[in-house]
């Protein structure tokens, strides 16, 4: 899921599928932790997860906040058109 | 008295900076002259106070060291910047300090009205404070200072009207400016700095020091009979000595310097700079006599270049190339006496040119000057009545360069052959008895085409202004009067100028173990001659060109073949044109600027550029701006870690 999610954010040019694959990364990782808790019955691994879904809602946030800017700015979400991450 | 020998230099200095940094905002021509000649005028004084107070000492007291201050100490080289104040030095302070300030005034006239008048006296003051450096010097290195500084304000002020065409007869025809005159007299110098630069360097390595004192006092003991470095030691010197005094091989620049201001022809090219040759020559007199082979040379050199450069002078035209000629050929005299062992009578000759030569060239500008820039004695004529002033001092200073007594030319000029006769040999007289005759001539010549006949210019000339013919008078006096310095022992005087100098040249004296004064009988009848010659050539001159106009024609057609060698200066200019020049330009510009310059130096230049170039074409694409691109280098690195972390 987490391999799902890496091929997503390189290869789609879609901001938006690009966003959601960051999530889909976020969430298997979330996943894994809850899994591996379980197993081991360690809660430490569950209480992670909760402060990664804080950190990836306001990351969402921030995440289309970005994108809608952007799309204001350049009339278009197609990540192949925006480069203006250079100096 | 002597130690104020300081402010002699400094004072023109102090002129130079005034009008050099204010005298744009002074805007004032009346105030910058005035700075300009008050400077040294006040050190002309000062001098002077300094010269009577020396002829009130006994002989022993007379010679000083006042040392300024430490200016160089290195390791075990240590230099001061020190003035000598001694018999030599004080007499050419006096020349040069007493002509340049009555140039400096006529200058207030003659340039008149200049744009640039400010700047004229500034590099004027420059000059004056570098010449008083070079006599004054104590030693080797501050005598090159002024000998190199010398040359930098001749090379200023000949090129001062930089934009002014001039006409080189040769070289670059109709689009030479004085400019390219200028440049020719610093290059050519600077061949001779470089002899002056290396003697320099020997005489360091022979002696561990360069002041005067050591080396001279050292020198006779230092030197083996066979030891060569003496001898190269003065050739050096002598080479420098023929850049700066304009002799053969080294003349070529000294004509072409007449592109400059008059006045600067005058105070530079005819009585002071030239003549540092031979100051230098006669300052470092023990060594020349401790080098007989380059005393031949010397005096050799001298009598070649006064006979040649007499009969260039012969057909010039040009009212100023004439009286360059002239000076060339007055300075052989100066370096065959020199050569001869006659170390006085070549500064004594330097005082009477400068008088003489001073004035002539002020003369000549003065009719410059009332013919509104003409300067072709053809062209000229019949101002005797219009310029009168003028004309009576040209007359006499024409008269002193051609010999007749008792004006000064002739004390020194047959002081001089008579030395060349007594201590050289016969050749060196006859040669120097022509040149006598050609040197009363050409000045005739000059001076009938010039002043007498009839007017064949169109312009209207007028007398010029008293600022200029009052430094004529009093240089006329002293034309006339400068030669009683010297009366020769054969007509009943002391030769005072010998006697004062004699100090000096003592130990020169000894090693070449030079006899007193004999036979007089000889002395008497080569005295008649040289009158006799200068009579003839006067005689030739009035008849060829006042009385038989058509006489000139019948003579020279025979004579076609010289004239046209003469006319073209025997074509040295074209010699060195070929010899010299040529071959460096093809040089530097084939080898080194098309070859070593444009492949090496460029190609490592823009190599370093073009490798970066290329190296950034390819980091560029790193920096894409694509968030996936930076993504996949993000991803990639971390497969590569976690694979390295893994693996290991």
């Amino acid at each position: 899921m987490f391999t799902l999610g890496v091929i997503g954010v390189l290869t789609r040019r879609n901001a938006i599928i690009v966003f959601m694959c960051i999530e889909l990364m976020l969430n298997s990782v979330n996943l894994t932790l809850v899994a591996f808790s379980a197993f081991h019955g360690n809660p430490t691994g569950q209480i992670f997860v909760f402060f990664v879904m804080a950190v990836a809602a306001a990351e969402a946030a921030v995440g289309l906040a970005i994108i809608i800017a952007m799309f204001r700015n350049k009339m278009t979400v197609n990540v192949d058109e925006i480069n203006i991450m250079k100096w | 008295m002597h130690n104020l020998a300081g402010y002699i230099v400094l004072l023109p200095f102090i002129g130079f900076l005034i009008n050099g940094i204010f005298g744009k905002k002074i805007n004032s021509e009346k105030l910058s002259g005035i700075i300009g000649s008050g400077s040294v005028g006040i050190s002309f004084v000062i001098a002077a106070a300094i010269f009577f107070e020396m002829l009130r000492l006994p002989v022993e007291e007379r010679s000083h060291i006042v040392t300024i201050f430490n200016w160089i100490t290195a390791g075990s080289f240590s230099i001061n910047a020190a003035y000598q104040v001694d018999q030599l030095s004080i007499l050419m302070t006096l020349i040069v300090t007493g002509v340049g300030f009555l140039i400096h005034v006529y200058s207030i006239g003659y340039m008149h009205g200049d744009k640039a008048f400010w700047r004229f006296f500034a590099y004027l003051n420059l000059f004056i404070f570098m010449m008083l450096n070079l006599i004054l010097a104590s030693n080797f290195l501050l005598m090159f200072l002024g000998w190199e500084g010398v040359g930098l304000c001749s090379y200023l002020l000949i090129g001062f009207w930089h934009d002014k065409k001039f006409d080189t007869g040769g070289y670059k025809p109709g689009e030479a400016t004085t400019s390219d005159a200028a440049k020719k007299a610093f290059i050519v110098n600077r061949i001779g700095d470089f002899g002056f630069l290396i003697a320099m360097f020997l005489i360091f390595k022979l002696f561990g020091s360069l002041t005067f004192e050591d080396v001279f006092s050292r020198a006779s003991a230092i030197t083996t009979s066979g030891d060569k470095t003496m001898f190269w030691i003065t050739l050096l010197l002598f080479l420098g000595a023929t850049g700066k005094s304009a002799q053969i091989p080294l003349f070529v620049w000294l004509p072409d310097a007449m592109a400059g201001p008059t006045p600067v022809s005058a105070l530079i090219h005819a009585a002071t700079m030239v003549t540092a040759g031979v100051y230098m020559v006669a300052r470092c007199s023990i060594l020349y006599a401790l080098a007989p082979a380059t005393m031949e040379i010397v005096a050799i050199t001298g009598i070649t270049t006064a006979l040649l450069a007499a009969t260039m002078g012969l057909v010039q035209n040009d009212i100023k190339k004439v009286l360059a000629y002239s000076t060339i050929s007055q300075l052989g005299y100066m370096f065959l006496a020199l050569g001869v062992g006659s170390f006085a009578a070549g500064i004594f000759h330097v005082m009477t040119h400068a008088f003489f030569k001073a004035l002539l060239f002020l003369g000549a500008g003065a009719v410059i000057h009332a013919m509104h820039g003409e300067q072709d004695i053809q062209k000229m004529g019949g101002l005797k009545s219009k310029m009168p002033t003028t004309y009576r001092t040209f007359f006499i200073a024409a008269l002193a360069i051609a010999g007749i007594p008792p004006l000064s030319g002739f004390f020194s000029k047959d002081e001089i052959l008579w030395k060349a006769f007594s201590q050289g040999s016969i050749v060196f007289w006859i040669l120097g008895w022509i040149t006598a005759g050609l040197t009363a001539f050409y000045m005739f010549r000059l001076f009938i085409l010039t002043f007498e006949g009839k007017e064949r210019g169109e312009k209207h000339p007028h007398e010029a202004p008293k600022v200029m013919t009052v430094p004529l008078i009093i240089l006329a006096v002293l034309s006339v009067v400068g030669g009683f310095a010297g009366i020769p022992y054969a007509l009943g005087g002391g030769n005072a100028i010998e006697q004062f100098l004699k100090p000096v040249f003592e130990n020169a004296d000894l090693q070449l173990s030079i006899a007193p004064h004999e036979g007089l009988s000889a002395e008497y009848l080569l005295m008649i001659l040289s009158v006799v010659a200068a009579g003839f050539g006067i005689y030739f001159a009035r008849k060829m060109y006042l009385q038989k106009p058509g006489l000139i024609s019948k003579i020279s057609e025979p004579f076609g073949r010289i004239h046209k060698v003469l006319w073209n200066k025997y074509y040295i200019d074209e010699v060195y044109e070929y010899s010299v020049v040529k071959p460096i330009k093809t040089g530097s510009e084939k080898i080194l600027w098309k070859g070593f310059d444009v492949n090496i130096i460029d190609g490592m230049v823009n190599g370093s550029a073009k490798l970066i170039s290329f190296t950034s074409s390819w980091l560029r694409k790193i920096q894409g701006g694509m968030v996936q691109s930076y993504a996949l280098a993000f991803v990639v690195g971390i497969i590569v870690i976690l694979g390295i972390l893994i693996l290991r």
